[in-house]
């Protein structure tokens, strides 16, 4: 074991784990020969890649300690000294499970690829595999530009993957995708900047310990704000995410909703609230609101679609509102459940995307009422629909349950409006979520060729079980997660606890009247 | 041995939702009810162990969930309280399971229907063995999510699917105000498990807080909360709708589920936290109003009801507000003996239905049976049996809970109180009123059923009449067996302080000291004969004159007929609002505001604009000459005039 935790210690893990998948890529890359065999050699290769590296990362897991707030595994090399700017990577309780998240969604996406991807198979499979470093490196990356590189790397792979393989108005989608991002990320780049002309480096412990201006936090707040808002994707800019969605493969949307959206959330944690607390403080108000408006307003859209992909990723919306309100609530509970809801999510409306990509590679269409009766001859697939649709509503036991619960906890001691408004989406996450079911599943087996469609095949159950047993695990022992995140968030709390309590003079949060009324 | 009781369900569960297929329906239907046998043993021991010989615990199993200082356990807490509710669950529910053998035997999906009546069992004694908050609201979702599945158990049929999704929507109304409860809580006490809890009430008993921008007294915000939770699933007013359509489910769903264990959860959840209630005494007044109402108000609708079940199912929410405004006077051991005694009596009258409607090859309108009972005698005495408890007449169960229900709401001497038992009085003239008419209208009379019907009437196999005859000795006995420990002398000794009572609210004890006149002491049983009489009178003596009073109050019989119109207005203000705003918001704002103006708005002014732009390059000579001599006299003027010193 010793001599194990030896070899570990002094491999640059994370950077193994962050550039194997390329690693892979360049393997498949060199596979010759007819379109058919590129193909299956592609995907074997990238099926292996990926295997390994959730093996891989499985090990931090293992070595992580998670009884201190410290960064593990770190690195540190100099990249452009001059500038003092590095590559500098490390984890900490917060990042870590985003790694595991990453690694354990790609290869289950490589598996839902097998079949429903023919054309350009080889592109494709590169495509995931860099998505995979990308993902992978936003959560390692403890240098400002290090993160930005990858942050706005993952934007190219994915852009590809819903404008090339996706269906539809898949070019339209793929722009207003990448534009909405690019849009805010332009923002955060102006920001980031800022940052460093004032601190001089980008190393991300040194900015988080550089206290800045006042005035500085707002402008820089609101430029992260832009970038990260998006990518949540909070209201009002929340419309590129269906339409991506419903354009995008099933493995893409499993990526986009699975990890690409805790990126905006991740973002708010590691820079706006440890960086900028004043600034954070005072926003919280409108970031309630907002985060508000969505659990409501996108709530009661899913409930109005008749198109499962639009009507999963409308719910997404509401269930990242949450991610936001506990962010900002700013108590032990609310973050710890914001972390924890990023990751059930992640699994979760993973695999509803990939109970949708399944049916639809039968039957070829996400229209909801071209369905019914599945029960009757999806045994199988009903039952695993059922578990992800009870988790999605938030059941006790159930991994979708803990983070909401625990987020709605923690902002009741906050703020008690927020908590009112935002608990009203477990009554209409139930009611979206079950009138899906009900209409999809449920009912008689009517329609000729809804009757002919084969129940679960080996390579489903195979990317469908790992993801139950997941959600299932979270649901009746959180505290697997919950230890490792404990002391990290504690102490970014009480430095922004500290932080508010030390300085010049207190400032009212945005609308504070008003929230003063609504206490 | 308490974790057997509570786990062998879920094992039971376990092997034949996932193994049904290959152990096949008899096997299913075996490890399934040795499962809750087994399970029933150990509760009753469990049951002789806490509550006879005092041995209170509490098994501790692991952390569920801790977070700062959020803690909570998943544990097994063994109080009187919860020693009561797992014996009545486990046993009544044994015998559910294997009148379900042979109810469900020509069904094609046994194993199934097994697997959920056991994991409902497990759902419910992990809800009532709860050691705190959380891991209670995990069993409340739990059993609320079987009784979900079970009402949709014959999932083509339509109605079964909308009921369904009622009772689970309807349910998480009632949820979001126990959410806020806990939460509320959390925030007063710093701590969700009840031993914290309960040992720091009494510093919080003047505490005052702000929630919704409401400043008012903690622990009365609290508990209203809390109510709120046990309103939904218990089916009070306003949050009662889900439950008559709940009877889509098989009839052994409707006894377990829907009337003898979990929609009790409500009034269990109140009995639990009494020593909260006890300090809230304006919730308690909410909680005596809430209830009553609910009595009096199902009852009326229990009386014109056609369909065997749904008249059972309203008389389940009639006395489940029984139940509620005893806890609502403090008289919260009354109540849960009203809840145990009536676990066992309505779970006999909904078997019994079952094995009516099994008789009657699935007819379940009243108004199609009739004189039937010398065909189906054991069902028939069944029946009566259960009518007889139902409706208080001595020595059967309901009479001993009933009457110290009446009696300590009159005991209270309070507004609510008077209340309570007046309406709790003519809801139990009512309630004998319904229940002899669904006796006299089922059993006796002239057969209205055609003779096809007729023909294949046959008594249900021994494997239903058993379970039957053993609920029947429940609903006989189990009154006159308890009254001394629930609510008699030996209560004290009994509880062992599972249930907190403040001295100068205890309700039971006045009951007992102050000697009430004999007209209060036996009106119940008065008004009960009364009436019995009336119903007698109105479906055998005289069969024309239920038609004729329809005829004669067409407006009340309608309103009566239709629930007194709570779904249609439900569906007015809520299902078709929502609906509505959703698609407003997603065509007028997404698609009409945020994207017109976002995203499309901003590329369609780029490309304008560009296109604008390109206008001016035009290629003509004079157009460029133009635009430099404009420029040209625009900047020499610029440098005339306007140059700054």
């Amino acid at each position: 074991m010793t001599a194990l935790t030896n070899f570990i210690t002094h491999l640059p893990i994370l950077s193994a784990i962050t550039f194997l998948p390329l690693v892979g890529a360049l393997f498949i890359l060199m596979i010759r020969g007819e379109a058919e065999v590129v193909a299956r050699q592609s995907r074997l290769v990238a099926l292996w890649t990926t295997g390994f590296t959730f093996l891989l990362s499985l090990l931090i897991w293992i070595q992580f300690e998670p009884g201190t707030a410290k960064f593990q595994f770190e690195e540190h090399f100099d990249w452009l000294p001059q500038y003092r700017i590095s590559y500098h990577m490390g984890v900490d309780g917060i990042s870590m499970l985003f790694v595991i998240l990453s690694t354990f969604l790609t290869p289950l996406c490589i598996l839902a690829s097998w079949e429903a991807i023919q054309k350009q198979v080889r592109e494709y499979i590169i495509a995931f595999l860099i998505l995979e470093t990308m993902m992978v490196g936003i959560f390692c990356a403890m240098d400002m530009v290090l993160f930005y590189v990858f942050f706005e790397g993952v934007l190219i792979p994915m852009f590809l993957i819903i404008g090339v393989w996706g269906g539809g108005r898949r070019v339209y989608s793929a722009f207003k995708f990448f534009l909405y991002t690019l849009t805010g990320s332009v923002l955060l780049l102006v920001a980031l900047l800022a940052m460093y002309f004032q601190v001089g480096t980008t190393d991300i412990p040194a900015l988080t310990a550089f206290k800045f201006a006042r005035d500085i936090q707002m402008w820089l707040w609101l430029g992260m704000f832009a970038s990260f808002a998006v990518k949540v994707p909070m209201w009002p800019v929340h419309t590129w995410l269906p339409d991506a969605h419903v354009d995008a493969p099933t493995a893409g949307s499993v990526i986009l909703a699975g990890v690409l959206l805790k990126m905006g959330g991740y973002g708010f944690l590691r820079f706006s609230l440890p960086m900028l607390p004043e600034a954070s403080n005072y926003f919280a108000p409108l970031v309630f609101t907002l985060s508000v408006i969505a659990v409501i307003y996108t709530s009661l859209v899913a409930l109005v679609q008749s198109d499962m992909k639009k009507m999963i990723a409308y719910s997404s919306v509401a269930h990242m509102g949450f991610v936001t309100i506990g962010i900002f609530a700013a108590t032990q509970q609310a973050v710890e459940g914001a972390i924890f809801q990023m990751l059930s999510h992640g699994v979760v409306s993973g695999a509803l995307f990939l109970c949708v990509g399944i049916i639809y590679d039968r039957l070829h269409t996400r229209e909801i009422d071209r369905y019914g009766g599945l029960v009757n001859n999806m045994p199988k697939y009903a039952f695993a629909f059922m578990v992800f649709m009870l988790a999605s509503v938030g059941l006790p036991g159930t991994a979708g349950f803990v983070g909401e619960f625990l987020i709605l906890t923690g902002t009741f001691q906050v703020n008690t409006w927020v908590a009112l408004l935002a608990a009203t989406g477990v009554i209409l996450g139930a009611a979206y979520m079950l009138y899906l079911y009900r209409r999809v599943v449920y009912g008689e087996l009517t329609k000729a060729d809804v009757k002919a469609m084969l129940d679960l095949e080996p390579r489903e159950i195979a990317i469908l079980a790992p993801i139950l047993i997941v959600v299932m695990w979270m649901g009746i022992y959180p505290m697997s997660f919950l230890d490792i995140m404990d002391e990290s968030v504690a102490h970014l709390l009480k430095n922004y606890h500290d932080a508010l309590a030390t300085r010049a003079a207190e400032i009212a949060p945005l609308g504070s009247k008003l929230l003063a009324w609504l206490r | 041995m308490l974790i057997a009781a509570v786990f062998l369900p879920l094992l039971g569960a376990f092997i034949a939702g996932f193994f049904g297929r290959i152990i096949g329906d008899r096997g299913s239907q075996i490890v399934t009810c040795l499962g809750v046998g087994l399970a029933a043993l150990a509760g009753i021991y469990s049951f002789y162990d806490v509550a006879i010989e005092g041995h209170k615990q509490v098994v501790n199993i692991a952390t569920f969930i801790s977070s700062g200082t959020f803690e909570a356990q998943w544990a097994l807490r063994f109080d009187t309280l919860s020693a009561v509710m797992v014996m009545t669950v486990t046993v009544v529910s044994t015998l559910i399971h294997v009148y379900a053998c042979g109810y469900m035997s020509h069904d094609d999906s046994q194993p199934r229907f097994m697997a959920y009546l056991s994991l409902f069992t497990f759902a419910m004694l992990m809800l009532v063995t709860a050691d705190n908050l959380v891991q209670l609201f995990f069993g409340w979702e739990g059993v609320g999510l079987v009784s979900y599945l079970l009402i949709g158990f014959w999932f083509k049929k339509p109605s079964a699917n909308a009921a369904a999704i009622k009772a689970f929507v309807v349910n998480r109304v009632g949820d979001f105000g126990f959410l806020l409860g806990i939460f509320a809580v959390y925030f007063l006490f710093d701590a969700v498990s009840f031993d914290t809890i309960f040992g720091a009430v009494e510093g919080k008993a003047e505490a005052e807080v702000t929630f919704f921008s409401i400043h008012a007294h903690a622990l009365t915000i609290t508990c209203i909360l809390l109510f709120i939770g046990a309103m939904g699933k218990s089916a009070q007013l306003f949050l009662h709708t889900w439950l008559p359509d709940a009877m889509e489910g098989p009839t052994p769903v409707s006894a377990l589920i829907h009337a003898a264990t979990m929609v009790t959860a409500g009034v269990f959840l109140v009995a639990r936290m009494s020593p909260l209630f006890e300090y809230a005494p304006t919730a308690l007044t909410m909680v005596t109003i809430i209830g009553a109402s609910t009595a009096i108000f199902a009852a009326t609708i229990g009386c014109v009801q056609t369909d065997i079940k749904r008249i059972i199912a309203f008389s389940t929410c009639s006395q489940l507000g029984y139940m509620f405004f005893a806890c609502g006077v403090s008289a919260y051991q009354a109540g849960v003996f009203h809840l145990m005694t009536h676990a066992w009596f309505k779970a006999l009258l909904f078997l019994g239905a079952g094995s009516v409607i099994h008789a009657m090859s699935n007819e379940q309108d009243i108004r199609k049976m009739g004189g039937i009972w010398r065909m189906i005698p054991i069902t028939f005495a069944i029946m009566v049996i259960g009518t007889l408890a139902i409706t208080g007449i001595p020595p059967f169960a309901g009479y001993f809970s009933k009457d110290m229900v009446l009696e300590a709401a009159y005991a209270a001497h309070t507004g609510p109180g008077n209340y309570a038992y007046i309406l709790g009085i003519t809801a139990a003239f009512l309630t004998s009123f319904y229940s002899w008419r669904l006796i006299f209208l089922t059993f006796f009379g002239t057969p209205r059923a055609d003779h096809h019907t007729m023909e294949h009437i046959h008594e249900s196999p021994p494997v239903m009449t058993g379970p039957l005859i053993g609920l029947a000795l429940g609903a006989v006995f189990a009154g006159m067996l308890g009254v001394h420990y629930f609510v008699g002398e030996g209560r004290e000794e009994f509880w062992r302080g599972a249930i907190a009572v403040l001295e100068e609210h205890d309700s039971i004890h006045h009951a007992h000291e102050s000697h009430p006149a004999f007209f209060i002491k036996y009106l119940p049983l008065i008004v009960s004969l009364a009436g019995a009489a009336l119903s007698y009178l109105m479906y055998i003596r005289k069969p024309e004159l239920p038609a004729k009073l329809a005829g004669m109050f067409p407006g009340v019989y309608q309103f009566l007929l239709n629930k007194w119109y709570f779904d249609e207005i439900y569906d007015f203000l809520f299902v078709k609002n929502a609906f509505r705003l959703g698609r407003f918001f997603w065509k007028k704002v997404d698609t009409g505001v945020i994207d017109r103006f976002g995203p499309d708005g901003i590329a369609q002014a780029t490309v304008g604009g560009a296109r604008r732009l390109g206008t001016v390059q035009s290629g003509y000579l004079y157009h460029y000459a133009f635009a430099m001599i404009i420029g040209i006299a625009a900047i020499v003027s610029w440098f005339v005039i306007g140059r700054p010193e």
